[in-house]
């Protein structure tokens, strides 16, 4: 079963998002997302002051297997993408909801939205996909 | 592992296994108004004693002529072993096999093409290869795109030295898919990027430029001005070489203070014969940190669970088979039978050999070239050094002249009035290592004969009726 930290809101597309105090958000991939890729062996992560729109893919996680899109769930512009992922992509593997975060946005005033998922309702999500 | 196609058995048994009467049975949810039932224009199939006849015929018609034509195809000595090799069982397929780790000879072997293209080049990653040189100046500019995350306009300047069909395919490839390929006019007395028209973009976001070397002309390019110009801008550069070449010249990995970002070409020149146009093959190298950026097969060497060594397609998570239409390409694939057959070529040759291939058939330019330039009517379009063509401009229009030399069994060279109509009558021509002093002297004996008739009327008339026939065609 997945950890689902019940702090963080999710999306259907298996990213997580955290509300930092100074009202940026910090993005990432859920330890659901993490485990069904595998092994990362690289992350492009977006770099800072690049607009990204709720929905778009907006960062690329490579494993062995395949290489998939990030949705940015948020419209705004990205502060920073986490430059430790460049040399060391397996800890979003270890940590996906701390060091292994891929993006933080300043979101835009009015800016779209794409529909966040509870911890509880992407927990039922997780179950309906048979995890 | 053999190539051999399904007997009727093997088809009858796997149609058992799934419970499927027959091949039209399992294609059935196709609708039968999708399915091409007889393509209109192909003739009926012919046997191989038929084909073999209507072949030689068909190459008896076309002779032997001496050919001294490049323009991105040149004529080169093909060690008798390098096709002896390359047709043997092994290797007799044109592409990667599907299951590619069950054939590590194959894979060891593009392993060793990558080698030797990274090498060649002076850059750290080689793919597989793709389809042509053309083709590899589109998935160039592609790809330029996905590593230049600066730049935000997709723009890609194309100077007009670079060869007119890999300009015609990057547009035709890319053209769509938002890039805007913006031509750089050349310099009129040089025939080499005028640089002055490279002002304009100061300031300007630009993705990447391609820089051909040595360019359409045969003249070399200032690299190393041109490199560091762009890089300065945050501008990428892509290098369209001739492979050849680079046994003498410096490789695009040492081109101004950083080097090329990626290196593209048409390999044809590496044991490939001219084949009335094809089938040749394109490489494709680049700096590590753009590997993923890169499209088309990658070959890695690694070791198995015993430790012993073996061979691997890597990087595949961002192809097709994986990434769908998110792949780095959709058009691509290796050429391995050339490839395969290139490499073979490189083994045989050696540096060493490379150089001497290379410097001969610079050595054979210039005398050709002197040769030509001796007589009255033809002059030389450019100042500067060339590798191993070079244009030169006769008094009269060229098409007919080089008729004239065709039916004394010579192909002298490209009339450039359909791609550089300002040139005027402007021929670009090429001697390769397999020309020896005699065969330009024949062909500077021959074009003297066909000058020596007057020209035509009015050269300045001619041009002005093209125009106005150009006008209304259009």
């Amino acid at each position: 079963m997945s950890n689902v930290p019940a702090d963080l809101k999710y999306t259907k597309s298996h990213e997580w998002l955290r509300t930092l105090p100074d009202g940026t958000i910090e993005i990432g991939i859920t330890d659901h997302a993490q485990h069904a890729l595998g092994d990362l062996v690289f992350v492009e992560a977006p770099e800072a002051g690049r607009s990204v729109k709720a929905g778009e893919p907006c960062a690329v996680v490579e494993s062995v297997k395949a290489a998939s899109d990030v949705y940015s769930p948020v419209t705004g512009e990205v502060l920073a993408g986490n430059p430790e992922l460049a040399s060391e992509p397996e800890i979003v593997n270890t940590e996906p909801y701390g060091g292994g975060w891929l993006m933080r946005v300043r979101p835009a005033a009015g800016g779209a939205t794409a529909q966040l998922l509870s911890p509880a309702e992407y927990e039922k999500l997780l179950q309906e996909e048979g995890d | 592992m053999a190539f051999i196609p399904h007997t009727c058995a093997d088809v009858e048994a796997m149609l058992a296994t799934i419970g499927v009467s027959s091949i039209d049975t399992l294609f059935e949810e196709i609708p039968s108004t999708l399915r091409v039932k007889s393509l209109a224009g192909i003739p009926d199939e012919l046997n191989e004693m038929e084909i073999g006849r209507l072949m030689s015929e068909r190459a008896r018609e076309d002779g032997r002529p001496l050919c001294f034509i490049g323009a991105g195809a040149y004529e080169h000595h093909i060690p008798a072993a390098v096709w002896a090799i390359t047709t043997r069982g092994e290797f007799y397929s044109a592409y990667t096999p599907y299951q590619a780790e069950a054939s590590q000879g194959t894979l060891q072997l593009i392993y060793e093409y990558q080698t030797m293209m990274a090498s060649l080049t002076g850059m750290q990653v080689s793919n597989a290869s793709v389809y042509d040189g053309a083709s590899a100046v589109a998935e160039a500019s592609l790809m330029a795109v996905r590593a230049n995350r600066k730049s935000k306009s997709q723009r890609i300047l194309v100077p007009t030295t670079v060869h007119p069909h890999y300009r015609k395919v990057a547009v035709a490839t890319a053209g769509n898919q938002g890039l805007r390929f913006e031509e750089v006019p050349y310099s009129a007395g040089e025939g080499v990027i005028a640089a002055t028209a490279l002002a304009k973009y100061e300031g300007e976001d630009i993705t990447a430029i391609v820089i051909q070397q040595p360019n359409f002309f045969g003249r070399l390019e200032d690299v190393d001005a041109l490199t560091d110009w762009a890089h300065a801008r945050g501008i990428l550069v892509i290098a369209a070489v001739n492979p050849t070449s680079l046994a003498l010249l410096k490789p695009p990995g040492s081109w101004g203070t950083r080097g090329a970002d990626i290196a593209v070409g048409d390999g044809q020149p590496l044991g490939v014969p001219l084949s009335s146009g094809g089938p040749y093959f394109g490489f494709m190298t680049t700096r590590m940190e753009y590997v993923r950026q890169m499209p088309g097969r990658i070959v890695g060497r690694t070791v198995d669970l015993n430790g012993r060594e073996g061979f691997t397609l890597t990087l595949q998570a961002r192809e097709q088979h994986i990434r769908r239409a998110k792949a780095t390409s959709n058009i691509c694939t290796n050429q391995g039978l050339l490839m395969t057959a290139a490499t073979i070529y490189m083994s045989l040759m050696g540096p060493q050999g490379l150089e001497r291939t290379a410097a001969a058939s610079h050595a054979r330019t210039r005398e050709l070239v002197a040769g030509l330039t001796r007589l009255k009517g033809v002059r030389a379009a450019f100042q500067g050094p060339v590798f191993h063509e070079a244009v030169v401009l006769l008094d009269r229009p060229v098409t007919p002249v080089l008729e004239a030399l065709a039916s004394r069994g010579i192909l002298g060279g490209l009339d450039l009035a359909e791609h550089y109509p300002d040139l005027g009558h402007a021929l670009l021509v090429c001697a390769t290592e397999t020309k020896t002093a005699a065969d330009i002297d024949s062909y500077v004996a021959a074009l003297n004969e066909v000058m020596q008739s007057p020209p035509a009327g009015d050269s300045l008339a001619d041009r002005s009726v093209t125009r106005s026939a150009e006008g209304r065609a259009a």
